[in-house]
């Protein structure tokens, strides 16, 4: 099982690789465009991080996490469109001090769901809370009456859809098809500026390797081992006592809750927030993310996401007209040569190689062992 | 142009924003315009864009994949036809444009990533660009944040104006009102229904409709949205079959369309019977819903290729000769076309490529040369253009039945109609 693998010294030295290359290569490398660039697809990788606990390891595929990235966007958004929307900024409406968009749907008052945005605290509780909260209750109506399978990533995807019509539809109180816009400053602090683009993407990389640690935490415990054994053998681990449902449950909002960490982020790098996000389209991209990287991988998945972005930004700046084909082929591609994705790639070709240098080296058989031992899924 | 064209205009709180150094701008259009094309680069590019001394870099971004690809497709050709028309008549100060071409892929977030890159990276002197209300809101912060400057081709629901976007086509008052007018007058219609997809465009223009319609005493017998892509309309043709308003007022965009006309035909219901105005099918559009589904509907925007001016004949030939003989123009791809003129002319007359000289010289800026006729930027960055009722032909073409006798003023923040 791959657990044990992440327990060594080999994943130690993969997490470290990963911090390095985020927080120092990266940053060195590309001018602040390409990083606030970089910032943006690593906020896709918090939702492929919970991806890989939710899927790969319980698996429980849910098609519907675009809505979990998307409700931490929009908390994140609703105060930073809050406080863009002063009455002085705003003076040209016909009422000021209320975002731009319900003035032009005649809305006159804010609506009572948007007054605790005004607090940051409160907004950054309910980045977290809000997504969660409504994993819980999707969760609960599911799990507890054992629905899963095929039946869940399809319900998943309906929830993501209808999501996307109420939020179309309300566009007087969430903005409608053009989202949450011109997103200026955080307690006064401009994020549009260069500077600012820098210190969040450290704000982003530093969070994302503490999700990725968390995760993992996550993944070596007992109930790490529990979600993957009701993955294989649900009756067996009922059997033995345990109650399933309570331990989805609990997964699924963690990996809401990622998704919505990412969404947050999302939102103050790159200045709004869309409808665009929540639906079936992106919550899919999402999941091809997690099989691109591999889906029982959490270093695998943060690679996977990092891959599958820079393709699609180069390939469409360098072939606006063929760049779609492209990654079409390139996911087939994936999927029919390497099923086990990068993290299978690594494991396959590179890990024994490594695996050997520090077998001459120490002579411990222990990492060879765990790297084999990790094929297994 | 003249000090006229702006004492004329009402005065507004809003306009004040807009005059930015207006004084400085008669001085500059009489700079010859042989001296400005010899100037060498630093001295009509004073803040690093992508100009050097024999081209100048702009950027073209739509969306050439995904839904929305088939709408901006055409925007793309007209563009590329002027910029290749500007490039045989010399290019813009002496120089050369060279097209850096992005695709938005129908994406909103994808289109403000490609606009940050035109304008970070590239240095683009001009971007023409956008399509859907949702892509230019996605990239106005963009624009103004890093001082770039947007050419916009759509009609659109108006309620913006930016020093950084020129807006070629019409805004919802500019479009609306005066094909309402002419529905009351030549069909003396009382009760309209509206119909629209459910974003902000249909409902803003409806909104404007709807307080026009009442204010000249008339009624809105329904008034009705649909999700984007919706192809069942069944129920509503039921609705409109009970209730015969004299008018059905269609702002639904896209593909839903297609469904909607065919829905139409079958339920019974003869256009050339019952009146329709659509504000959202072009001509192509009606290469999807096809010619004998939708004649005798009118339409009402500023443009038709059947237009008989002299500046369409030369038009429509060379826009066909470059993207082939099947191709038809809509209004958008007319609008579009009109982007790269009009910068070329307003660089033109500022003598400098910088953005801050390009939008303080637009207004004012006319383009005698325009297939719709004459254009002129109002000083709100609209244009001042005509509005035409055109009527659909069973092969996909409009016959123009109406057309204002003057230039309908934009006026993006409407009084009374908000």
């Amino acid at each position: 099982m791959s657990k044990t693998l992440f327990a060594s010294r080999g994943n130690l030295v993969g997490l470290l690789l990963l911090a390095v290359l985020l927080l120092v290569v990266f940053p060195l490398v590309f001018d602040i465009f390409r990083l606030n660039l970089v910032g943006k697809y690593l906020t896709y990788a918090f939702v492929a991080l919970g991806l890989v606990l939710c899927w790969g390891n319980a698996g429980i595929l849910s098609l519907g996490q675009g809505v979990f990235f998307g409700l931490g966007g929009y908390c994140m958004a609703m105060f930073l469109k809050l406080e863009a929307s002063s009455p002085e900024n705003t003076k040209i409406q016909s009422t000021p001090g209320i975002p731009d968009f319900m003035d032009w749907n005649q809305v006159t008052a804010l609506p009572w769901f948007w007054e605790p945005f005004h607090s940051l605290s409160f907004s950054l509780v309910a980045v977290v809370v809000v997504p969660a909260l409504f994993a819980f209750v999707i969760g609960l109506a599911m799990f507890k009456r054992r629905v899963g399978g095929v039946y869940f990533a399809i319900i998943t995807q309906a929830i993501a859809a209808i999501l996307t019509i109420l939020i179309v539809g309300q566009q007087g109180y969430t903005g409608g098809i053009n989202g949450i816009t011109d997103l200026r400053t955080l307690k006064g602090w401009d994020i549009r500026t260069d500077h600012a683009k820098l210190i969040l993407y450290f704000i982003n990389g530093g969070l994302l390797l503490g999700a990725l640690l968390l995760a993992q935490f996550v993944q070596q415990t007992k109930l790490g081992r529990l979600l993957v054994a009701m993955r294989d053998k649900e009756d067996r681990v009922r059997f033995s006592g345990y109650d399933v449902s309570s331990f989805r449950i609990f997964v699924f909002c963690f990996a809401a809750g990622l998704a919505a960490i990412g969404g947050a982020m999302f939102t103050l790098q790159v200045g709004f927030m869309s409808s665009s996000f929540i639906g079936i389209v992106p919550s899919i991209e999402m999941v091809i993310y997690c099989a691109v990287g591999g889906r029982s991988s959490l270093i695998g998945a943060v690679y996977g996401t990092l891959l599958i972005n820079f393709g699609r930004s180069l390939l469409s700046e360098s072939f606006p007209q063929l760049w779609q084909f492209a990654m079409g082929g390139l996911f087939i591609a994936i999927v029919m040569v390497f099923p086990d994705g990068l993290a299978g790639l690594y494991q396959t070709y590179a890990a024994p190689l490594i695996a050997r240098r520090f077998r001459s080296g120490r002579g411990g058989g222990r990492i060879a062992a765990a790297s084999t031992g990790s094929r297994v899924h | 142009m003249s000090a006229g064209d702006f004492s004329s205009d009402r005065p507004s709180a809003l306009r004040r924003k807009l005059l930015f150094g207006m004084a400085a701008v008669p001085g500059l259009a009489l700079l010859p315009r042989a001296v400005a094309a010899a100037a060498p680069a630093a001295s009509v590019n004073s803040t690093g864009l992508a100009v050097t001394d024999s081209t100048v870099t702009v950027g073209i971004l739509h969306s050439i994949t995904g839904t929305m690809a088939i709408s901006e497709t055409g925007s793309v050709e007209a563009e590329k036809l002027a910029i290749a028309q500007i490039n045989e008549q010399g290019g813009v100060l002496g120089r050369k444009i060279q097209v850096i071409q992005e695709d938005g892929a129908s994406d909103w977030p994808t289109f403000a990533e490609k606009s940050k890159k035109l304008l970070v990276n590239d240095k683009v002197a001009a971007v023409f660009g956008c399509w859907t209300s949702a892509s230019r809101k996605a990239v106005l912060p963009v624009f103004e944040q890093y001082n770039g400057m947007l050419y916009y081709p759509t009609f659109y629901e108006g309620l913006e104006q930016s020093k950084n976007v020129i807006y070629t086509g019409q805004e919802a008052t500019q479009q609306i009102l005066a094909g309402l007018d002419w529905v009351m007058k030549e069909k003396g219609a009382k009760t309209f229904y509206l119909l629209g997809s459910d974003y902000i465009w249909p409902r803003t223009s409806n909104k404007i409709a709807r307080k026009h319609i009442e204010m000249h005493g008339l009624t809105v017998a329904g008034e009705e949205y649909f999700p984007l892509g919706n192809t069942e309309f069944n129920s509503v043709i039921n609705k409109i079959k009970l209730k015969k308003p004299d008018v059905i007022y269609m702002s639904v965009v896209g593909g839903s369309n297609v469904a909607f006309y065919k829905q139409l035909k079958a339920a019974g219901i003869d256009l050339n019977k019952q009146t329709l105005m659509t504000i959202s099918v072009t001509e192509d559009e009606i290469l999807g819903i096809g010619g004998e589904n939708i004649a005798g509907a009118y339409a009402c925007m500023k443009y038709f290729q059947s237009l008989d001016n002299p500046n369409n004949k030369a038009f429509v030939p060379a826009f066909k000769k470059m993207w082939g003989e099947k191709a038809v123009i809509g209004d958008v791809t007319q609008a579009a076309y009109l982007g790269p003129w009009l910068w070329k002319l307003t660089v033109e007359k500022a003598g400098s490529f910088d953005i801050d000289k390009v939008a303080a010289a637009s207004p004012g800026i006319e383009f005698k040369g325009a297939p719709e006729g004459y254009v002129r930027i109002h000083e709100n960055h609209h244009l001042w253009s005509k509005s035409r009722v055109g009527r659909a032909r069973a092969d996909g073409q409009y016959d123009l039945v109406y057309e204002t006798p003057d230039l309908m003023e934009p006026n993006p923040f409407p009084k009374g109609y908000q």
